[in-house]
This record gives C-alpha cells, sequence and structure tokens, in this order.
C-alpha cells in the first residue's frame, strides 16, 4: 500500500467532510466514516492485488488531487457550455453535473409520469434522505474505490421509477469536468420499482483537456419484471483518470442491460457487475473500448447467477492503436442452485498498431450443474483477406482500415436498444477512429 | 490492354508462377484452364494486388503503364476487376456500402460526378435485377451467409455496376445452377466491347458454351503450357491435362519435371 497516497485522501476527507451532502444526517455520516475507514485500512489498489494486475493506480498516488467541498457552486459553469458539448440532437431529459455538482441552469427536465424523480442526489440528501437509506449505504461491491466514493461522495443523479411506470424518453447524465486536479466522485442512483422501465445514460465529458480523477459510483436496483437499460459513454480527455464501479441489482424476471463505451482518458477502470439476485433474470452487458496512444482501459466485469433460471449475454469489443493497452477481465459465477443458468461471454479485440496489446481472461466459476455456460476471446488485426478485397473494388486502404474497423465496433454499437441512443454513439465511434469521416452509411 | 512477360511469383519462398507470357487485346476474351494447383488463381491475384505474393521476375503492362507498380485501389479504379475464386465475407460492410464507395471511387477516378443516392439505387437495382438478385441483398453483409452461388453472382453485379476494361473472372462458373450459370455468362457477354477484354479462369466447358472465348490456355506449374483456339477446351475435355505436361516438357523445360 501507499501510505502517502492514502493519508493524503484522508487529510482531504477531513477537509471537505463537513461540507459534503447529508453531514448532518447521521446514516449519511456513518456510512462515510466507515467507508473511509475501510479505505484507510488497505489504501488504494495495486499491482499486488489480483483485480489490478495489469492497471497500476501509481498516477493516482503521485498526485495530490483535491476533493471539491460540496459547498464550491457548481454553477461557475461557462454558459454555452452544454451547447458546445456533442449531445445535441438527444432527445430525453438531461441533468448536468460540473465538476461533481448539479447545474440546474444546464439541465432541462421534461415533462415525467407521476411519481417519477430525475434529480441531484445531494439535494436528495439533504431532502428526502429517508428515501435512499435502503439503497445508498448498500452495495458498492465492497471495493477500495466504491469505499472511497461512499467516503467522498458529493452529487450525482438520483432517479427513481415507481411501480409499473415506464420512462419513455431516456434520462441523460451528463459530467463535465473543467478543473485541474480536481478529485470528482459522483454517486449515482437508479430506483427502478416493480415493473417500472427506464433507459439512462450516463456521459462523462472534460471542457477541454482536464487532468482530474474521477471515482463515480452507479448503483442500480431493478426491481422484479423491470427493465433497465444503461449506457455509459466514457470521453474524458487524454490527460483525466476514469475510475468507475457501475452495480446492479436485480429482482426476478427483470430485465438489465448495460452499454459501456470507453473512448477517452489516460487511465480508465471499468468495474460492472449484475447481480441475478432472484429467478428468471436477464442481464446483458455489453462494451466497446477504442484507446490510442498510450492510453489504458480496463474493464472488470462480473455476474453473479445467485438463483436459477437465469441468462446473461455479454459482449465486449475493444479496438486498440498506438501503444495502448486494454484490459479485459470478465467473470461469471454460477452460485450453487442457480441451476439452468445460460450464460454466454464474447470479448474480441482488434490491435491497430504493432505495441498496443491486450489481455483478456474469462473467468466462469460454476458451483451448480445444470448450466449453459459458453465463452470465447480473440485478439487479432484486420483481416488481410478482407482488407485486399475492398482494396481490389477501388476503396483506399486507410479507407478500407477504417471501414472494417467501423464494422468491428459496430457490433456491440447495434446492442444499443434506443435508437436516438445509438445513432449518437455511433457518430461518436466515427469521430473517433481514424478517417471514420469517411465511412459514412449509404442512403 | 495487358501484356504479361515472363511474370514469375512465389509464396513464402516458393515460386508459383514460373515465367507466363500472354497478351490480350482489348475487344478479346481469354479463358485459363489448367490443373488445380497450377497457378491460375496466383496469377490473378497478383494481377489484382494481393499481397504476399512476391513478384521475383518479369512485367505486367496494362494500358501501356506497369501494372505492378500500382496499389491494388489504383488498378481498381484504373479499369482492373477481378471476380474472386473464394469472395470474401466482410461481416458488418453493407453490400450497398461497399457498392456505392466502390462505384463513387472509380467515378472520381474518371472525373465523373459521384452519383446520389437515388441514382445509384435506381442503377444497382437495375442491375440486380438482371442477376435475378432479391433486393434485401443489397443490405445485407458483404458476402456474408451467402451461398456459394449468390456470392458469385454478387461479384458479377460488382462487375456490372463498376463496368471495368480488364475483367479478370476466377471460376466465376463454379456452383453455379444452371439457371445461374446462364445470368452470369449473361453478365459477362453484357460486358464484352471492343474497348474491354475478359480473362476468365475456368474448367468447364459448359461456360465456354456460354461465353465463347477467342483463346484457350492451359496453365500448369506456373507456366502457360499450350494456347490455342475454342477446339483447345474441347480437346482438353476429352484428354484431360495429362498428355499436354508431356508435349511441354521440351518447349518450356520444367526445371522439375512432372511425375508420368
Ligand atoms: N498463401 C499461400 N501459401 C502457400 N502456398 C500457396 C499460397 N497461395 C497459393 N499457394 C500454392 O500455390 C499453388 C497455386 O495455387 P493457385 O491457387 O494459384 O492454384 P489454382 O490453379 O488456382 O488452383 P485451383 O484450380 O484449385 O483453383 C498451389 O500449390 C497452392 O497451394
Ligand atoms: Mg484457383
Amino acid at each position: 500500500m501507499n501510505a502517502e497516497s492514502r493519508d493524503r485522501f484522508v487529510a482531504e476527507f477531513r477537509r471537505v467532510e463537513a461540507a459534503l451532502p447529508g453531514a448532518k444526517v447521521p446514516w449519511v455520516v456513518r456510512a462515510r466514516s466507515l467507508a473511509l475507514a475501510r479505505f484507510a485500512d488497505s489504501g488504494l489498489p495495486t499491482l499486488r492485488d489480483e483485480d489490478w494486475k495489469y492497471t497500476s493506480l501509481a498516477r493516482i498516488e503521485k498526485r495530490a488531487f483535491r476533493a471539491l467541498p460540496s459547498g464550491a457552486p457548481g454553477s461557475a459553469a461557462p454558459p454555452g457550455l452544454a451547447a458546445g458539448l456533442a449531445f445535441d440532437g438527444l432527445p430525453g431529459h438531461v441533468i448536468v453535473f460540473v465538476d461533481g455538482r448539479h447545474v440546474p441552469a444546464l439541465s432541462h427536465i421534461g415533462g415525467l409520469p407521476a411519481g417519477v424523480i430525475v434529480g441531484s442526489l445531494a439535494d436528495a440528501l439533504e431532502r428526502m434522505p429517508e428515501r435512499l437509506e435502503a439503497f445508498l449505504p448498500d452495495d458498492t461491491r465492497h471495493t477500495v474505490l466504491g469505499a472511497l466514493n461512499t467516503a467522498f461522495m458529493s452529487d450525482g443523479a438520483f432517479v427513481y421509477v415507481p411501480r409499473g411506470v415506464a420512462v419513455a424518453e431516456p434520462i441523460h447524465w451528463l459530467f463535465i469536468a473543467t478543473r485541474q486536479d480536481a478529485a470528482l466522485h459522483p454517486r449515482n442512483l437508479l430506483v427502478a420499482e416493480e415493473g417500472a422501465q427506464a433507459t439512462v445514460i450516463e456521459q462523462h465529458a472534460d471542457l477541454g483537456s482536464v487532468a482530474c480523477l474521477t471515482n463515480a459510483v452507479t448503483q442500480i436496483f431493478a426491481s422484479r419484471g423491470s427493465v433497465v437499460e444503461h449506457c455509459k459513454l466514457q470521453r474524458q480527455s487524454p490527460e483525466a483518470i476514469h475510475l468507475a464501479g457501475i452495480h446492479a441489482l436485480q429482482g426476478q424476471g427483470s430485465r438489465f442491460t448495460s452499454h459501456s463505451i470507453a473512448v477517452g482518458a489516460a487511465l480508465a477502470r471499468h468495474d460492472i457487475t449484475a447481480t441475478l439476485d432472484a429467478e428468471g433474470c436477464e442481464a446483458e452487458l455489453n462494451g466497446l473500448y477504442l484507446a490510442e496512444g498510450r492510453q489504458h482501459v480496463d474493464h472488470h466485469t462480473r455476474i453473479d447467477h445467485a438463483r436459477a433460471g437465469g441468462t446473461s449475454r455479454e459482449h465486449y469489443r475493444g479496438v486498440l492503436d498506438g501503444a495502448s493497452r486494454g484490459v479485459f477481465n470478465g467473470r461469471v459465477i454460477v452460485h450453487p442452485g442457480a441451476q439452468r443458468t445460460d450464460a454466454h461471454q464474447a470479448n474480441h479485440n482488434l490491435l491497430l498498431s504493432r505495441d498496443a496489446e491486450v489481455d483478456t481472461k474469462p473467468q466462469l466459476e460454476i458451483y451448480a450443474d445444470d448450466v449453459k455456460c459458453t465463452h470465447g476471446a480473440t485478439v487479432g488485426q484486420l483481416d488481410e483477406a478482407q482488407l485486399f478485397y475492398l482494396r481490389s473494388r477501388g476503396l483506399e486502404e486507410a479507407a478500407a482500415r477504417s471501414l472494417l474497423t467501423h464494422a468491428f465496433a459496430r457490433d456491440v454499437i447495434e446492442r444499443i436498444r434506443a435508437s436516438s441512443l445509438r445513432a449518437h454513439v455511433e457518430r461518436l465511434l466515427l469521430a473517433r477512429l481514424p478517417g471514420g469521416a469517411q465511412v459514412r452509411e449509404p442512403a | 490492354m495487358l501484356e504479361i512477360r515472363n511474370l514469375q511469383a512465389s509464396v513464402e519462398g516458393k515460386p508459383i508462377l514460373r515465367g507466363i507470357d500472354l497478351e490480350v487485346k482489348a475487344g478479346e476474351v481469354h479463358a485459363i484452364m489448367g490443373p488445380n494447383g497450377s497457378g491460375k488463381s496466383t496469377l490473378a491475384q497478383v494481377l489484382a494486388g494481393r499481397e504476399g505474393y512476391e513478384v521475383t521476375g518479369g512485367e505486367v503492362r496494362y494500358l501501356g503503364h506497369d501494372l505492378l507498380a500500382m496499389a491494388p485501389e489504383v488498378r481498381a479504379r484504373e479499369g482492373v476487376f477481378l471476380a474472386f475464386q473464394y469472395p470474401v465475407e466482410i461481416p458488418g460492410v453493407s453490400n450497398a456500402y461497399l457498392l456505392k464507395a466502390a462505384l463513387n471511387g472509380v467515378r472520381r477516378h474518371r472525373g465523373l460526378p459521384e452519383l446520389d443516392a437515388m441514382d445509384f439505387l435506381a442503377l444497382v437495382r437495375q442491375n440486380m435485377k438482371r442477376m435475378g438478385m432479391a433486393d434485401d441483398m443489397l443490405y445485407r453483409s458483404v458476402n456474408e451467409g451467402f451461398s456459394g452461388g449468390e456470392k458469385k453472382r454478387n461479384e458479377i453485379l460488382q462487375m456490372s455496376v463498376l463496368e471495368p476494361r480488364l475483367a479478370l473472372l476466377d471460376e466465376t462458373d463454379s456452383g453455379l445452377d444452371i439457371d445461374a450459370l446462364q445470368v452470369v455468362a449473361d453478365g459477362i457477354n453484357a460486358m464484352r466491347g471492343p474497348e474491354r477484354a475478359v480473362v476468365m479462369v475456368t474448367h468447364y466447358q459448359r461456360l465456354l458454351g456460354h461465353v465463347v472465348p477467342d483463346f484457350v490456355h492451359v496453365l500448369s506449374q506456373g507456366r502457360i503450357v499450350r494456347s490455342g483456339g475454342r477446339d483447345l477446351a474441347l480437346e482438353l475435355e476429352e484428354r484431360g491435362y495429362g498428355w499436354l505436361d508431356g508435349a511441354a516438357a521440351p518447349q518450356a523445360g520444367p526445371p522439375e519435371r512432372a511425375a508420368p
């Protein structure tokens, strides 16, 4: 453990704790201090931790990131900020956070069905903490970074969808970082009651190039029969560090879909978990990571089949250029008694340069006998035969490469169900791929 | 149009083409026949610019230019078209996308305006109809899940849309049912013209009944061991290739002689 960095975080906590939301709510204060103690116990993970074998947090250790007390006005956001970010054209409700603080002036929440809440978590911690108590302290999957988030959690989205209610339009959580050296700990909570339906987009972007640390946690409670789609767009700037946990707890017959589109940050680590905690759940975890230069992007997923009759599907793809590094670790645990589990996992990686690397590891742990579990992982280059075929039809080599890369990545994007979102992500992908501008679908 | 002189090529250090000479003039149709593994596809791929084949000698001129110095896409834009023996599947890229990108690439190269979506669709649909292809093929991924015959039709569809000057057809007739063969043959015949040339690799007499060649060549062990007219194909049909190796040996003088 790096004691110096640990002590720095602890000192920062002491400095800002009184100004964190919920400072007058006993259970919040208790949760924060328990979480801090847990973090202080172990410090940041190191390469010696099995789960962190390929991803070093040394660059956090070396740097002093400053926590932003929640009293700091988030409204310092420059006017026109929202327009400058490419989320225009996305329909639905938008709730904006600048440097971890909700900015109502930039947000626009349209008409919502009765009982639906789309708002700021900090606000909810002050005004209706009793609604959060059952969810918030619980389940950050007991990770050290989750604990760090709980200690510092400042603001984030709180979405509550009552029983049987479907929110038709996507709800967009937009996080914008503007401050150098800031440590941001956004915390999001989505509660879908029985039979509820919601689609959320969690987007993280920076204003310019910002060397900041984001350590986000999103908790999703998908009750019995609910349908929840969560789409994460991580497009932070090239100096940023992005750490994130997304944890879904599923009730009977619920359907949870996660998409993790990761194109940004110098160092990114995403821990995504789904716990199929009752019978007949369906979970789908999809992901696409694009990295170039010296970017490092890590996805650790974990699917717990805790009960019988669950189905899980996992489709992750990576495109790695330059001297970038990708990590995928897909853990699937079929617990005793989780009979008739049907789990499938695939991770395919495309290396566009000789210096790019990827470590991919499926990790299946099966403690039931009547199960169907399959997995497959590949690492390869663009197919020479396909490239030649395209060139023999007159496509420039660069265009042919982009086209094939795009086709490879699109497999993941096509799994996004909300069509407006799918189109948005596709544009993002095109903008990000080398030569992507040339790849356009014919009318 | 195409002059091949003493062309030699190897794959992974193994000589495959061992001195090919062939001249194709505008307006002509040439058929290339020969046993499996004799180098027919290699010749076609080398002409189209496939990397991985090392040209170790000889030269190829196309419309007076050094063909081998051109990138594959430049050859395509200059009017060389290869119909693959094994058309490649490209998941995630639609037939429509490829056709449009290819056609507009050729048009830009020729100084013509790009076709807009409407004109493009009209052109492609008309050609598809002639090829007996259903409209939905246009929006499917290139060759993905196509049957053998559908892939071959798709190659000819691309050819008809791109209107190349020199078409190299590598066993486009293999695996076709009788009706499809007629359709493909019609497609090839429609390509014929005083400004164009066709080189088709085939194993079967059948195609040559539909598309009558001006010349027939036999490729064996990387060399053209016999050239003739339409009759040569009929003779091969009757006698096979065995008699040719012997006949070719003295005049061609292969370093390693085939076992009798
Ligand atoms: N990439 C390669 N690596 C090794 N050998 C190769 C490669 N490509 C072709 N060859 C060899 O070159 C020879 C000629 O192959 P080619 O495909 O040109 O034959 P062909 O005349 O088209 O045969 P067919 O009638 O079966 O299509 C064969 O012996 C083949 O195994
Ligand atoms: Mg062949």
